[in-house]
Formats: structure tokens, sequence, C-alpha cells
């Protein structure tokens, strides 16, 4: 699975990256985890507020910092 | 009695009265400045402003960031999916006004508008109106002025802002959007759930937003005031009312034409507006000044140009400008109402 976090660098931006990684870690899946930072790309995903989650193409999350637990529900959708 | 009581609390809360006193005594008395002096003129000016500003914008960042808290973007967006017409119109400059907004944050708004479907017109009745009125500088207006100066402000902005989304849908603009959105037809947005703050998330969102609205602003404040404070106690009345003053018929077009290309926030433009009325140019040249500088700039024009064609940036640019002289000159014909 393709996992896209969008933020333009903020703390809460890479606060999220973090938590992403944590989560795929242990649950153990096969996702490569992008980390997109240039503005009109994050603008043309349909995101209004940063930080972003996108999962397979679909927003799971925007505009606050989900926890480890929290993307890991938001995978584990996905991987079923 | 209850006029007495409101006016009591409207001098001295608003227009800080006891803080004008404190600051002419404290330069006066203890400084001993010359109460004629230019230095004395601006340095009161200059620290009545910037404490009263500071005091101000706090408090009223926080109370409108509280209320801004229950309009999202995503939440304006599904609100206006619902009207049609000119209705949408009025309702996305309503919107304007609540929304949380910073220019920086108008690409994301304006694609995420479009994607959904909202026609552009809309989207502009909600740029136009977003940092021109705006919740905490309309009572900062009504502090340095007069309430019904600043009622007049909010209907002038809100008109401006629904004549000019309505002309572009009447001209039908939808088609000169960049290509790069419309190309992109993913539209993989799905609605996510909201989930409802309580009050402490609130109270918490709107302190996070004092403090990174002043750490943003504070230096346009800073400047601001420092104009404002020359304007005051340096420029010569007469060059300020020879450029700017009633009897030159172009004063409105000057003040207009110079503001639009200045990137400043509406706190910072205030004290410029206060100075310029106290050396007694006309109410409307002044509304003219404030709401080029706030609702056109450089920096955001060359943003807005990223995202559409240029017929449509011309439009756009072309009604506000339009729109802002055109107040102007029926402010200063009709400011006996407001003084």
């Amino acid at each position: 699975m393709i996992i896209k976090v969008l933020g333009s660098g903020c703390k809460n931006c890479k606060k999220l990256l973090e938590n992403v990684k944590e989560g795929v870690k242990e649950l153990n899946v096969k996702a490569e985890i992008e980390y997109i930072t240039d503005m009109m790309e994050i603008a043309n995903s349909g995101i209004m507020r940063t930080p972003g989650l996108i999962i397979n193409g679909k927003i799971v999350s925007y505009g606050k910092v989900p926890s480890t637990e929290e993307v890991k529900t938001f995978i584990l959708d996905f991987v079923k | 009695m209850l006029i007495e009581i409101l006016s009591w609390l409207n001098n001295q809360l608003l227009r800080m009265d006891w803080l004008r006193e404190s600051v002419d005594w404290f330069f006066k008395d203890v400084m001993k400045f010359d109460e004629l002096s230019w230095l004395y003129k601006s340095f009161t000016f200059f620290f009545y402003d910037v404490i009263k500003i500071f005091i101000l914008l706090s408090v009223l960042i926080f109370f409108a960031s509280y209320i801004q808290s229950y309009f999202t973007p995503e939440r304006t967006r599904r609100i206006l999916s619902k009207f049609k017409g000119i209705w949408a119109n009025i309702i996305g400059a309503l919107l304007g006004t609540v929304t949380p907004f910073c220019s920086c944050s108008s690409i994301p708004i304006f694609i995420g508008f479009t994607k959904a479907g909202l026609p552009v017109g809309v989207t502009f009745s909600f740029l136009i109106s977003s940092p021109l009125v705006d919740l905490a500088s309309v009572i900062l207006l009504a502090s340095i002025f007069s309430w019904q100066i600043a009622l007049a402000y909010v209907v002038v902005g809100l008109v401006i802002a629904v004549v000019g989304g309505t002309l572009i849908s009447v001209l039908k603009m939808d088609k000169y959007v960049a290509d790069f959105i419309l190309a992109d037809q993913s539209n993989n947005f799905n609605e996510i759930k909201e989930e409802k703050l309580s009050k402490k998330d609130r109270v918490k969102y709107s302190f996070e937003q004092v403090k990174e609205i002043i750490t943003r602003v504070w230096i346009y404040v800073l400047i601001g005031v420092g104009i404002g404070a020359l304007i005051h106690g340096v420029i010569p009345q007469q060059w300020i009312e020879t450029i700017l003053g009633e009897n030159n018929p172009f004063s409105v077009l000057i003040a207009t034409l110079v503001g639009i290309p200045m990137y400043a926030d509406i706190f910072g433009t205030l004290p410029i507006a206060e100075a310029l009325v106290l050396k007694g140019v006309g109410i409307g040249t002044v509304l003219a000044f404030m709401m080029a500088v706030t609702a056109l700039s450089l920096p955001s024009i060359i943003m807005i140009k990223k995202v559409v064609k240029t017929k449509l940036l011309v439009t756009f640019v072309g009604v506000v400008v339009v729109g802002i002289i055109i107040m102007g000159y029926l402010f200063n014909a009709f400011s006996y109402l407001f003084i």
C-alpha cells in the first residue's frame, strides 16, 4: 500500500510522519511511505488543512495529528 | 442611564481612554516633553497605539477564534454546496468573515472548493471577504473610529465580495481555472466525519491561534504604528491634505493604487488609517486605502495567478479595485452620516 503524509514541514507534519512509521512497523505491513511537502501537490490533493494523510489515494485524515494507534486503525481498514 | 454606561464601557474598554491619559501624562509630566513638539505627538501616538492594539488583538483573536472553531473550511464547503445562485455568493461572503483564514491558505481553499464542484464565483466571494472582513478587525475598527464606521465597513466589504463573485459567475469564468486542477479528476475527497470538539479543545485552539497570529503580525503592527506615528507627528498637514485631502478629486484613486501592491495585515493598516483620519483625510479615502491593502497584495496576486488563468485573475483584480474606488467616493460623499 502507498501511504502519503502531506505537510509543509511543520512540527505537526513531522510528528504525523513519525506516527505513521511507528504504526507501519508495529503492524508489520508492507507499505511505501511518501512525505509530500510541495505546496501545489498538497493543495491539489484536495486537502485544505495540513497535516494530511492519504492511504491508497484516499484521504483519511486532515488538520490534526492522529496518534500511532489511530494510524494503525486507518491502515488496518486497507489491509482487510 | 444605560447609554451612559455603554458609552463609558466603550470609551474605557475599547478606546482605552485610561491608557491615552496615562501615556499623555507620562510624556508630559514625567518626561517633560513639550506638548506641541513632534516628539510628543509621535511618541504618545506610538506607545498608546502599540499597547492598545496588542491588548485588544490578544483578547479579540481569542474570542474570534473560539467562534471560528465552529467553521472549518470543510464545513464551509459543505454549507456552500447547499446554496445556489446569488445566495451562494452571499453565504460565501458571510462565511468568509468567520472562517479562519490566512492568505497562505488561499490556494488550498481555492483548489479544495473548486474540486468539490463549487462555482468559481462563489469561491471568490469567499476569498474576497475572508481577508477583508474579519471579526477581530471589525471591533478594532470600532475602537479606533466608531461603530457606525465599523458597521459600514462590514456592509461595504460584503457587498464588494458578493458583487465581485456574482460578476465572475455571470461572466462564466469557471473554465479559466488552471489546467492542472481541471486535469486531475481523481477527486479522492471523501467526507470524513468531523469529530466534535469539546469546550476545552476550542479554548486550546483559541490560545494557539492568539500565539500564532501575534507572532505572525506583530512586526506589521509595529511598522504600521511607526508609520502612523510619523504621519501624526512629523509630516506636515498640508502635504497630506494636498495629496489625499477632500479637495483632490484623485485622492481615493491614489490611496487605492498605493494600497494594492502593499502586503500588510489589517491590524498593521489600522494605525496608518487612524493617523490619516486625524490629519483630516476623508473617511472614504482612508477606508479605500485599508481595503486595497488587505484585499489585494502583490504576494496574494502572484499566488492566485498559479491557480487561475490570466483572464480570471484580471477580472478578479479589476472587480475588486473598481469596487473599492466606488466605495471610497461614496463614503466621502456621505461621510457626514458617520461622523
